[in-house]
């Protein structure tokens, strides 16, 4: 039953009904419940979807990777009009070394780190069976191909001395040398940098023009399958619940899953004064459960009785598109019902932090990398200060010089209420440890796996308040129901939880001694969109009702824009720019803002002009003369910006910027919304 | 409203039995439950067993005593005598049963012993690092340099062959190769954000490692500790053959060995074989079990 209704070519993939289970202790688990589309050749087509909803699992099977345990128990692949899921093994090694590739999510993992980047691209061209000089031809014009200037000098490098977007080029150069008619990519730009990811997208769509492959895009982020691709399908729990066109798709859903999922997304410069991000209620079934009518029954807000009772019609709602739901011509009831309020702001304008002209140099074989210059920054209570820049810029190093991790050079200071602090927190009392916390990035790592969430929780208040026995046990208790997790979840153990679950948890105990200030390194980046929305919205109430500061470290603009009150750019461990938000996101901006801000692809769709940065980020060991900056400027002026360091300028109250520019001359974005 | 619903989880679709309190001991149920499903910790603890009887049971389980003698001396073995007599008219069959107990008494606690110590000093390589951990990583070095059969003649020479010299000299040899394995497990885990929250909040050194990183790395440490036990009745073995074990009448393996190991080229091998197969087996016990238990606790 193919209910496609799209291309009209010959498909280079076609999935025709694939019904895909994983055996689990014996017991075959459905992951993929009848999954049909198309993709033609030289198109783009999405898949999205949060995880666990068989994305991946799509995309192996079409060259049948599948786990050991994973089984085609229904359906075909077909790739130009060949059968994958009934091929012999001679058979399958041919179409996977000919006729498609994949591209993974870490560049670096997929190069071999002991062999030099030559070898490695020729053999996919000897593989082919071409001689070794017709090869060694192919891999330099191969890797040309990919922008890369000059090939036979990267080569003769290893992997580990290419950076991470330069590794990405060489995985697609060897995923594009048998030319085939299938590429899949699978999250290809997660692990880099927003800028570098712009250019490995740019690179893609060039590419696009010139092969004839089918691609198919696997991401978490629906900016760059918007950019990127022609067609988008919505996979939950195993089935595409709606697809069409792009940038009808996102501009217009038609399936209440589609709804929800962009609504999660702090879109149009939405801030937490307006209003909380919408959640979508309840969690991804579990693989496996019977799902007989409709897949999105117990989530959906629009549910009826017919929705239980009858399974969902495919219902096409323009040319190309349908959606799988008994409910489309309601769709529209769903965002008007959606009324959230706002927080209120509780920033009170009492600075409680201060770090005035903080550095700190690491030592690392005799050479002084200095990761932070000159930092001066304040926190008000209450108030979020956003700190965005690329990795390598000194984010986090500021954060932990904040909380005491590193110590910073003699020269500079920390204040917490005023009063100036040690630079370990082993040297702070403990009223100054309690006052400032973290949330980390990864919950998995920040949780003891050994200890039960009552136990972690219990520990915090007890080392952090000096409350012990009953009074601590209450302490957890109110703590745990104001991040909304039940007493059961007390006991069990991390592993048990989902990720935002164990967020929450890390939440908690970042907040059980009552503390001035949080921060926050990139507490939402591991976690799905609607689990986003739901602990940003967390960490919104939190603040508003505690009068805590947060310094926010975010690559997601969006995320950002959302929480922060003031934003501090960052890089080569100086503060290129702070400001208010809306003075960060509208302009006058810093030459690096307006590279980072344009970098960034959007759902709501391309900025309208792209600044590329040229080159990598300069090693701190080894800053630029002058402007640090000067190497990547798009607004370079010789003679000045790399002679002399540019001096700090206010641009009006607290917006800072460092740059030679006259004020008139900065960019601004031409009012966005 | 952004939250009231997302609180169902994994944890609501366990079964009721498998409540919060019970949780240690199910997955301790669990890895029970995996290993007896292998055949290769079965064997093992079938031929375990086996020696754990001889060495408990003694003279109530053996034929004979060990230094019982006025058999017809160097007989074959026999239906009287199934592993035949040694030159001096002694069963052998008593003799190899006996012998277990010194080899159970000494190997546990030799390797119990160096993975306590290898252990404490390994935390204190991985987790405090820094001088502490170069002075006990150059000490632990030197203590791998040192050739076992050497170490093993100065000490019982110096100090006799009680099963204190005997342990007390295992467990010195094993510390270092412990101390690497949790060094090292100790580093990764101390990179780890957890033990970075427990500073932010003010835990000392002694607590993080004890408390934090210990139940984290119990399963490299419990592995650790059998694979010791089976090197430690090989090493055992060896130094008591080599330097001898003391009185030359005990029953001890590898002492049975060492002083009839030159009768087999007289064609009266039986005094010298049973007791090398007997190390044999209970090494190969202690490694099938300790493969198993490492791979239950890898899974």
């Amino acid at each position: 039953m193919s209910e496609t209704l799209a291309p009209t070519r010959t498909a280079a993939l076609k999935v025709d009904d694939l019904r895909v289970a994983y055996l689990v202790r014996g017991i075959a688990r459905e992951v993929l419940r009848g999954v049909s589309f198309e993709v033609a050749p030289g198109e783009a087509y999405g898949l999205v979807g949060e995880s666990g909803c068989g994305k991946s699992t799509t995309a192996y099977a079409a060259l049948r990777y599948l786990p050991s345990n994973g089984r085609i128990t229904g359906g075909h692949v077909l790739v130009a009009g060949a059968d994958v899921t009934g091929m012999d093994d001679a058979a399958l090694r041919r179409y996977r070394a000919r006729d498609a590739s994949m591209v993974y999510q870490d560049p670096g993992a997929a190069l071999n780190p002991v062999l030099r980047i030559g070898p490695q691209v020729i053999e996919c061209f000897t593989l082919l069976g071409q001689s070794k000089d017709e090869a060694k031809q192919h891999a330099i014009e191969g890797l040309r191909r990919v922008r890369i200037a000059d090939p036979v000098r990267v080569m003769q490098r290893y992997p580990h001395q290419l950076s991470g977007g330069m590794q990405q080029r060489v995985v697609i150069a060897m995923a594009l040398a048998s030319d085939p008619t299938l590429l899949v990519l699978d999250e290809p730009t997660t692990g880099l940098d927003a800028t570098v990811e712009a250019e490995v997208l740019d690179l893609v769509r060039a590419l696009r023009s010139d092969t004839d492959a089918a691609i198919l895009l696997i991401a978490h982020n629906l900016g760059v399958i918007r950019t990127m691709c022609d067609r988008v399908g919505v996979m939950y729990a195993g089935k595409v619940v709606e697809e069409g066109p792009a940038q009808q798709v996102f501009d217009d859903p038609q399936h209440p899953y589609t709804v929800g999922l962009l609504s999660c997304l702090p879109r149009h410069g939405i801030q937490k004064g307006e209003r909380l991000l919408t959640t979508i209620p309840g969690t991804l079934p579990q693989i496996g459960t019977p799902l007989p009518t409709c897949v999105f029954v117990d989530r959906c807000p629009l549910v009826t009785e017919i929705c239980r009772a009858e399974v969902a019609p495919v219902v096409e709602v323009g040319p190309g598109r349908w959606t799988r739901c008994h409910h489309a011509d309601r769709i529209g009831e769903i965002l008007a019902a959606d009324d959230t309020q706002g927080v209120e702001a509780a920033t009170s304008h009492r600075v409680v932090f201060e770090m005035r002209d903080v550095s700190k140099t690491f030592r690392q074989h005799r050479h002084d990398i200095p990761a932070l210059v000159g930092v001066d920054i304040g926190l008000e209570e209450g108030e979020t200060l956003g700190l965005v820049g690329e990795s390598g810029s000194g984010k986090s190093t500021l954060a932990k010089a904040m909380l005491g991790i590193h110590a910073p050079d003699e020269g500079g200071e920390l204040q917490i209420d005023g009063k100036v602090v040690e630079g370990k927190t082993g040297d702070r009392t403990s009223d100054e440890r309690r006052a400032v916390q973290m949330v980390f990035q990864n919950p998995d790592s920040a949780l003891n796996r050994n200890w039960t969430v009552r136990r972690i929780l219990k520990r915090a208040v007890v080392k952090l308040t000096g409350v012990k026995g009953r009074a601590a046990d209450e302490r957890v208790e109110k703590l745990a129901e104001s991040l909304r997790l039940s007493p059961r979840h007390l006991d069990l153990k991390p592993r048990q939880l989902s990720g935002g679950l164990k967020q929450r948890v890390a939440i908690a105990r970042a907040f059980a001694g009552d503390p001035r200030i949080v921060v926050c390194d990139e507490p939402t980046s591991a976690l799905d969109v609607s689990v986003q929305a739901a602990i940003l919205n967390v960490l919104a109430e939190l603040q508003a009702g505690e009068k805590t500061s947060y310094l926010f470290i975010s690559h997601d603009l969006g995320v950002v824009r959302y929480l922060a009150d003031r934003i501090a750019v960052m890089y080569l461990g100086r503060i290129m720019e702070i400001g208010r938000t809306d003075e960060i996101f509208d302009g006058p901006h810093h030459p690096y803002t307006e590279a980072l801000l344009s970098a960034v692809p959007t759902v709501d769709g391309e900025p309208a002009t792209r600044i590329s940065l040229a080159g990598e980020i300069p090693s701190p060991a080894n800053p630029p003369s002058g402007c640090v900056f000067h190497t990547r400027c798009h607004r370079f002026m010789a003679g000045t910006c790399d002679v002399i360091e540019p001096p700090v300028v206010e641009l009006s109250i607290g917006h800072r910027i460092r740059c030679h520019l006259p004020v008139d001359q900065l960019a601004r974005s031409a009012g966005v919304d | 409203m952004s939250a009231t619903t997302p609180l169902t989880t994994a944890a609501s679709a366990m079964p009721p039995s498998a409540q919060p309190r019970t949780e240690r001991s199910m997955a301790r149920r669990e890895r029970w439950r995996l290993l007896r499903r292998r055949p290769g910790f079965i064997a093992g603890s079938v031929v375990l067993l086996f020696w754990v009887v001889c060495a408990v049971g003694g003279e109530r389980v053996s034929p004979h005593g060990p230094l019982q003698t006025g058999f017809p001396s160097s007989q074959a073995p026999s239906g009287s005598h199934l592993f035949g007599t040694d030159q001096l008219g002694r069963d052998v069959l008593s003799r190899v049963m006996a012998g277990a107990r010194d080899v159970l008494l000494v190997s546990p606690f030799a390797a119990l012993l160096s993975v306590i110590i290898g252990t404490l000093l390994g935390l204190i390589g991985g987790y405090i690092r820094g001088i502490a951990d170069e002075v006990v990583s150059r000490v632990m070095e030197a203590v791998l340099a040192i050739p076992v059969i050497l170490m093993g003649l100065l000490v019982f020479s110096t100090f006799g062959t009680s099963k204190t010299v005997k342990i007390l000299t295992i467990a010195f040899l094993f510390t270092p190769i412990v101390f690497r394995t949790v060094r090292s497990v100790t580093l990764a885990e101390a990179e780890l954000d957890y033990v970075t929250s427990a500073r932010l909040r003010g835990e000392g050194p002694l607590y993080i490692m004890t408390r934090e990183i210990v139940p984290n790395i119990t399963g490299p440490i419990v592995v650790e500790l059998t694979v010791r036990v089976g090197y430690a009745i090989f090493t055992l073995a060896t130094l008591v053959f080599v330097v001898g074990g003391g009185r030359p009448e005990e029953p001890e393996w590898g002492n049975m060995v060492s002083q009839t190991y030159g009768l087999i080229q007289g064609g009266t091998w039986w005094p010298a074989i049973f007791p090398a197969l007997a190390i044999a087996s209970l090494v190969i016990a202690v490694n099938l079990i300790a493969d198993s238990v490492e791979s239950v606790y890898a899974s």
